[in-house]
């Protein structure tokens, strides 16, 4: 496996799942993605990702109640496991550390 | 809300069902399904659905893909290995079902088995040309004021080869061919005829004949050069190395520049010589020939284009266009059009005419490829209808294998590998036959001989085996369906609750279809003969008996005449350009006192004792009268009635000594004779003269006519040939009887009868056996309800009346289908544009249910009594 570090999608997924807490399904987090990012967000894409995070020990996940809304089908819940939080976290300080490496000065002209 | 009613496409959902792993798969439909849901609110019901499908199959990802189970996989290769066992052992169980079976497959199958290598052969003519791909025919299209229609031409003028060379870019080479480039080349003292063509110089640049000496390039550049076969070769000097040696080829000198190897059996190009195009272009142009340059000369020239190969065909054919548009405004009555072929069309062609080599039309293999379908599958149709009608014997044992633990795709697969093993072993028994048809379908006409030998190749062999597995898997679908999908419970419990009559009406439509399929062929081989008998007996107005026709082969008349009129058995001789009424016909234009009006007419050349030697009748002035005695002139004509009716006279003493104008020149009418059949009986009577034989062009040959008695026919041919003999010593003989001739002409139509009179057979073999089958079938299963019935006192007349009951309402039906589909197939499609055409009587439309009815009868019947006639006691006390 690649590891554990994480690609740009990657952790955006991650995050939202951690956002929507006990909510996030993989439409939920399509749509919330959508409303963050502002972007169009792929259900297949998602989808993948979810899939390969699920592969890495990142998230877990759980099947839920059947609604009508899904032609009786179950959903299928995630939440990020602590080697996740880990992850989220870890990508946070390198990013972190990067910034306060910068002078305030780069940026002054934007 | 969400409206339940709308649901997304079924076969989408099962698609992804197939596909995708089960733990993720109610996820994904659940996710897929609420976008679904949305978008119908969103974007309406239509692309809802189109979004979902597209969705599914954007998710056949690698990770979504069900993995092949391997204990699956495993337990497939084991379970093969006891279905091929368990199949075995019924098939043994069942000798006559599988017999039934394995026969009939085999009969059908054989047909099929001609087919496919008649079919891969022909698809492999002039393949061995290296640049396949990239060559084209020039073919033109003609139409013209006096035939209704637009016919094509294999053919096409020298104008348009030289016009073609001039002025279409995109073209990499074009070589001009004329055919009948015949003549006598002399090595010494030897004398050998030799066919050909003329051929332009790029003619060994595009097409790959292999040369054993010379070079391609310049080999037909010269005046005067000839390329042999290896073979010609062989024949004139006895070795092949002669290139560089002098040839005489008839009266002129030639040299030899190549010596090619012989064109092989599948090339539709056959020479034994070819001569350089250049030879005859130049004799042409100083002979001042008129017609050689005109666009309307294309009866004997052909052109092939070799393309390069990023071809753009459209562009080429547009400038073919150009050209015709602009040769066509010096044309009056007519109208031509190149187009280009490519050579993979040239073999399997549509219908062209001066078609060059070895063809076949592409509608009669269709034709043919649907009859030996309709065989196949009504074969396949005895399996299933036996199949399911021994369901009863078989359901228990589905049960049994239900409860050990089988699934309903083991079940399938298991009745399906049953038929594919039957559908092999047909397959052996159909090679067997294959090779036994094989030489008489060859035989059946010359043009097949010339064309294939049939042998089979690596391809064909594959083609079979792959057929025979279709075949299995088509005959078994259905069976297999049935049975795995057999409720275990109901089967085991009680055997008679299972549907078997359920199916009953699946099984009465299939024998309908094989009925009417066997009746429509004897109707159709009834109608066909008929046909046929009719057209070379029919009274042509002109005797045909005893008349032997010789082809001149060029040799001057009078002597042929001479020696032969020495024979005492020669009654009579006469003169003719071509044997009339077998097809072949001269035609022209004619023109009375109006000069604006001319007339499309047929004519031959005669000379005065042909119409006596034939029996025209003359009804009004004279016959041609011998050139010896002075007074002949070649412009002397005898017209018939029709052409008397076209130029609006009643009596014919009328006519005699008018001036009339054929092709613009001027004759006299000095005779008036009966109409007769100058054509084949698939054209009517039309306008038609006799001109005076006298002098004609020495290539145009013609034939003699001997009326001829004798008991000794085999004696008198012999002798006719030493005749020959004397005055040509180098050609053979061809002489032909004209009754023999006239059979010739209608051959394609007895070929055709003869096939259609094979698969008919065939196909009555198949439905008989099928039907035997279930009756043997039915009055196993009826066999208490026959006892219990001759107990109360029922004869074996009223017990077969009982059995056949059915089975005659089944046939009245195929008749009723068969007999006007067959007529009316006839009489508007195939035979609607023959002129005379035969009565049919009661015997040719129902001869087909008679024999049908008669054999289903004693089927019947052998079985019922076989039944019936045992002790009811013995039957009744068994249960």
């Amino acid at each position: 496996m690649k590891g554990t570090n994480l690609g740009e999608f990657e952790e955006l997924v991650l995050l939202t799942i951690a956002a929507l807490v006990s909510e996030a399904y993989s439409v939920s987090v399509c749509d919330e993605l959508e409303k963050h990012t502002g972007r169009k967000v792929k259900l297949g894409v998602v989808h993948a990702v979810l899939n390969r995070l699920e592969e890495k020990g990142l998230v877990k996940s759980k099947l839920g109640e059947a609604t009508s809304m899904r032609g009786g089908k179950r959903k299928r819940y995630y939440s990020v496991t602590n080697a996740g939080k880990v992850a989220v976290v870890k990508a946070k300080e390198v990013r972190d550390q990067l910034w306060s490496l910068i002078p305030e000065m780069s940026f002054k002209n934007i | 809300m969400t409206n339940p009613g709308i649901k997304p496409p079924k076969w989408a959902t099962q698609f992804l069902t197939w596909y995708c792993k089960p733990d993720l798969l109610e996820d994904l439909q659940g996710d897929l399904n609420e976008y679904f849901y949305r978008n119908i609110k969103e974007k309406g019901v239509a692309s809802a659905r189109l979004i979902y499908m597209i969705d599914v199959i954007k998710f056949l990802r690698l990770y979504t893909i069900r993995r092949p189970n391997f204990v699956n996989i495993l337990i497939q290769w084991i379970m093969l290995g006891s279905y091929f066992k368990t199949s075995g052992r019924n098939i043994l169980r069942n000798k006559l079902f599988s017999s039934i079976n394995i026969i009939g497959l085999a009969i059908s199958m054989s047909v099929a088995l001609v087919l496919i290598a008649f079919v891969v052969e022909l698809k492999s003519f002039d393949k061995f040309h290296k640049n396949y791909d990239r060559i084209f025919r020039v073919n033109n299209t003609y139409e013209s004021i006096s035939n209704d229609g637009i016919d094509e031409y294999a053919s096409t003028s020298v104008l348009a080869g030289k016009k073609i060379i001039e002025s279409v870019s995109g073209i990499e080479k074009v070589a001009i061919l004329r055919s009948n480039f015949a003549a006598d080349l002399h090595v010494g003292d030897k004398t050998i005829p030799l066919e050909g063509f003329w051929a332009s110089d790029e003619f060994l640049n595009i097409f790959s004949f292999e040369l054993l000496s010379g070079n391609p390039e310049t080999a037909l550049r010269e005046l005067n050069s000839v390329v042999l076969t290896s073979s010609s070769a062989k024949k004139l000097y006895g070795k092949e190395d002669v290139v560089g040696k002098q040839v005489l080829v008839d009266t002129v000198n030639y040299t030899i520049t190549a010596v090619v190897k012989d064109p092989p059996l599948n090339s539709h190009l056959r020479f034994d010589m070819l001569g350089s195009f250049i030879t005859i272009d130049t004799k042409k142009q100083t002979d001042h020939d008129k017609n050689w340059m005109k666009w309307d000369y294309m009866w004997q020239n052909y052109v092939y284009v070799l393309l390069p190969k990023d071809y753009n065909l459209e562009s080429i054919s547009r400038s073919f266009s150009q050209i015709s548009e602009e040769q066509n405004k010096t044309l009056e009555n007519e109208t031509i059009n190149m187009y280009p072929q490519p050579l993979s069309e040239v073999v399997i062609s549509s219908d062209l005419s001066n078609n060059i080599g070895p063809n076949i039309q592409k509608s009669l293999l269709y034709i043919l490829a649907g009859l030996a379908l309709i065989v196949i599958i009504s074969a396949c149709f005895n399996y299933t209808n036996l199949s399911i009608a021994r369901a009863l014997r078989r359901a228990r044992e589905v049960g049994i294998r239900k409860v050990v633990g089988a699934s309903k795709n083991q079940v399938f697969n298991q009745f399906v590998i049953e038929a594919i093993i039957i559908s092999l072993l047909s397959l052996i028994l159909a090679f067997v036959m294959f090779l036994l048809i094989r030489p008489a379908f060859v035989a059946l006409d010359n043009s097949i001989q010339d064309m294939v030998t049939l042998q089979p190749s690596v391809i064909v062999y594959f083609l079979f085996v792959a057929m025979a597995i279709g075949v299995g898997i088509l005959a078994g679908f259905f069976p297999a369906l049935f049975f795995s999908k057999i409720n275990t419970i109901k089967v085991l419990k009680n055997l008679s609750s299972i549907q078997l009559f359920r199916h009953i009406n699946f099984r009465k439509v299939l024998i309908v279809f094989q009925y009417t399929l066997s009746i429509g062929f004897i109707v159709a081989v009834g109608i066909g003969y008929r046909q046929y008998q009719y057209s070379i007996a029919f009274d042509l107005g002109l005797t045909t008996e005893n008349i032997l026709n010789i082809d001149l082969q060029s040799n001057k008349p009078e002597l042929v005449v001479k020696e032969l009129s020495e024979l005492p058995e020669v009654k009579n001789i006469s003169k003719s350009l071509y044997v009339t009424a077998v097809g072949t016909s001269w035609s022209g234009y004619f023109r009375s006192d109006n000069p604006q009006d001319s007339i499309n007419f047929y004519y031959n050349y005669v000379d005065e004792n042909f119409l006596s030697l034939h029996n025209i009748k003359l009804l009004a002035g004279k016959n041609f009268v011998s050139k010896v005695s002075g007074d002949a002139k070649d412009t002397d004509i005898i017209i018939n009635q029709k052409l008397l009716k076209w130029m609006n006279l009643e009596n014919p003493d009328d006519a005699v000594g008018r001036e009339v104008f054929m092709n613009g020149k001027k004759c006299t009418v000095i005779g008036v004779m009966q109409d007769f059949h100058h054509n084949t009986l698939n054209n009517p009577i039309s306008n038609f003269a006799f001109r005076y034989f006298d002098n004609l062009p020495a290539r145009w040959s013609g034939v003699v006519n001997l009326k001829i008695q004798s008991n000794d026919v085999i004696g008198l041919m012999s002798k006719i040939e030493e005749a020959w003999k004397k005055v040509d010593p180098i050609h053979s003989l061809k002489a032909t009887f004209y009754d023999e001739k006239i059979k010739k002409a209608y051959e394609e139509m007895s070929g055709m009868i003869k096939i259609i009179g094979f698969l008919a057979f065939l196909s009555i073999s198949i439905a008989s056996m099928g039907l035997l089958g279930m009756v043997v079938f039915t009055t196993e299963t009826r066999i208490r309800e026959i006892s219990v019935r001759k107990v109360f006192g029922a004869s074996e007349g009223n017990l077969i009346m009982l059995m056949s009951k059915g089975f005659i309402v089944l046939l009245a039906i195929s008749s009723l289908i068969a007999i006007p589909g067959a007529y009316l197939l006839f009489d508007q499609m195939i035979f609607a544009r023959i002129a005379y055409r035969a009565p049919l009587g009661f015997i040719d439309l129902f001869s087909g249910t008679l024999i049908v009815l008669s054999i289903a009868l004693l089927a019947i019947s052998s079985q019922t009594l076989k039944v019936a006639r045992v002790n009811p006691a013995t039957t009744l006390r068994n249960e």
